[in-house]
């Protein structure tokens, strides 16, 4: 990065530290961070719009829709996490890349499973073998996305299946009493006041989703634990910048950053509880109007 | 219709037009000096340079890709990488599942480091990279095994007192002993082991796997893999 780094086996002391954390690799090891970051922010709202879903299909009137929704968070709530990341993800990308190639080589002769192998014509790849590697990251971090969402959809989909059969029956039938409908209901009442019986749930749901991203290792994604324990390792003269095992001072500054990340999304949790409290018919709510008279 | 919007859908997530194909070499990126991933970022190490030769010679394209070794054969058969080039050896049981080049390393020692030079590697713990050659001898030794899913985590196994020696490639062990001011030392003497290191295709690659065989065989009979193989290894590695 600065030209006085070219030859680092020179350096020594501040100047030797200052080009080791600006290596290449440092710097990939910072971009991790906004990975990590990025599919934080794209996931969530992924994975509550699959919960939203699931527990809307789980209250349905309609029988096989109620079933679906049911058995979408048995299933997966009942699959251990580590093996979805390995099975599910193969099985995904294996199954698009076979639908390509039903649709671009239907002439294609060869089986397409050789014992292990698993062999689509070329022109199927997902991203095809000549595009650049950044689309091949994409891919995977798309899978990665994908995965994560039905995960803690699923987790997400119990939790607001719950919020929404605690909301009072009583607010509902008022509702009802003015000549809403089944939707006008479910738009109006019922959702607007469940937010305050998910939040808790859904508050776990996201701290356990920030500590489960170096899953994302398993999806070929190089989050910030990996980079951690790579930069950390023993490093012989072979490298650049040769140094002992410094494992323990990457992971302590990771423990550093986690605890940040879930001290602040404690704050932010806190406010909204408080909001989404005002004026509720909670003891929360109650309380915050006794203090407001 | 709905095939062709299928059809479109996948082309364009896909992303980029076909173009000559390319040729993904898979290696770990984690085992200096056969490869691994430099300061910079990129993979390098002999392999690297190895690589880049080979498919230059061979008239290819070839793009790095770094994988974890735990899971490396399995992404070659599902065609995440179409090479692997990751220091492994020949083995019959890896034959079985994957088709090797001609090695392009000799049948190369195996040795065990510990803290002393008479660390029991006998009945003691001994430390290996899971799915390895050596994990395999020292299962069969009679020590006992204690496996990590990286080369350096075996290395720190032995200086952190979880194991009483690491038993791996004599290549990858011979600079953590120069560079530890005595604190590590070989134990006992080396063990050959492996029919040498090659690269792994598919079996059903057996068009590319030629292309590979006759870049090797070239830089063989030119005389140009020996001082590769000096280079990165030292004047003390076995050559061809």
């Amino acid at each position: 990065m600065f030209s006085s780094c070219a030859d680092p086996k020179t350096l020594e002391g501040l100047s030797w530290l200052l080009c080791y954390l600006t290596s290449g690799k440092h710097i990939d090891f910072y971009w991790s961070f906004l990975t990590v970051l990025t599919l934080l922010v794209v996931t969530a709202p992924a994975a509550m719009a699959f919960g939203f879903a699931g527990a809307m299909a789980a209250r349905s009137q309609f029988l096989p829709l109620r079933l679906l929704g049911k058995v979408y968070t048995a299933m997966v709530r009942g699959v251990p996490d580590i093996v979805f990341f390995l099975f599910f993800v193969i099985a995904l990308d294996q199954g698009i890349e076979w639908m390509k190639h039903q649709v671009v080589c239907p002439d294609w002769s060869e089986p397409i499973r050789q014992g292990l192998e698993f062999r689509v014509c070329p022109e199927a790849k997902v991203p095809s073998g000549s595009s650049a590697q950044i689309w091949h990251q994409i891919y995977g971090f798309t899978l990665a996305v994908f995965t994560f969402a039905i995960v803690f959809g699923a987790f997400a989909a119990n939790v607001l299946y719950g919020a929404m059969g605690a909301v009072p029956r009583a607010q509902l039938e008022t509702a009802e009493a003015y000549g809403m409908s089944h939707r006008q209901v479910f738009r109006r009442i019922l959702v607007p006041q469940m937010w305050t019986y998910a939040l808790p749930g859904l508050s776990n749901l996201w701290m356990i989703l920030i500590k489960a991203t170096p899953l994302l290792f398993l999806l070929g994604v190089k989050d910030i634990v990996y980079w951690a324990r790579e930069l950390g390792s023993a490093k012989t003269q072979a490298y650049a910048f040769p140094h002992p095992d410094w494992r323990l001072w990457y992971f302590l500054g990771l423990l550093v950053v986690y605890l940040c990340m879930t001290r602040v999304s404690e704050l932010i949790l806190a406010r909204l509880t408080a909001r989404l409290s005002h004026g509720q018919a909670t003891a929360g709510g109650e309380a915050m109007r006794r203090a407001a008279q | 219709m709905k095939k062709l919007l299928l059809a479109t859908a996948l082309v364009a997530l896909s992303g980029g037009i076909a173009a000559a194909q390319t040729v993904r070499l898979g290696t770990e990126g984690a085992y200096p000096p056969f490869n691994f991933i430099d300061d910079a970022g990129n993979v390098a190490g002999f392999e690297r340079e190895l690589g880049d030769e080979l498919c230059k010679r061979a008239g290819l394209t070839c793009e790095w890709v770094t994988n974890d070794w735990d899971s490396i054969i399995p992404n070659l058969q599902s065609g995440n990488y179409d090479v692997i080039i990751a220091g492994m050896s020949i083995t019959d049981e890896r034959e079985k599942v994957v088709d090797f080049s001609e090695n392009y390393v000799p049948p190369a020692d195996s040795a065990y480091v510990g803290l002393s030079a008479d660390a029991d590697v006998k009945t003691g713990v001994v430390s290996a990279q899971v799915g390895t050659i050596q994990a395999g001898y020292v299962a069969e030794s009679g020590a006992t095994l204690l496996e990590f899913p990286t080369p350096d985590e075996t290395v720190a196994a032995v200086r952190n007192g979880e194991a009483v020696a690491v038993f791996a490639d004599k290549d990858f062990l011979a600079p953590y002993v120069a560079e530890s001011n005595g604190e590590l030392s070989f134990v006992g003497p080396d063990i050959p082991l492996g029919g040498g290191v090659g690269l792994a295709f598919r079996e059903s690659d057996d068009e590319l796997r030629e292309k590979f065989n006759a870049a090797i065989k070239a830089m063989k009979a030119e005389g140009v893999l020996n001082p590769l193989i000096e280079k990165h290894f030292g004047a003390a590695a076995k050559k061809f």
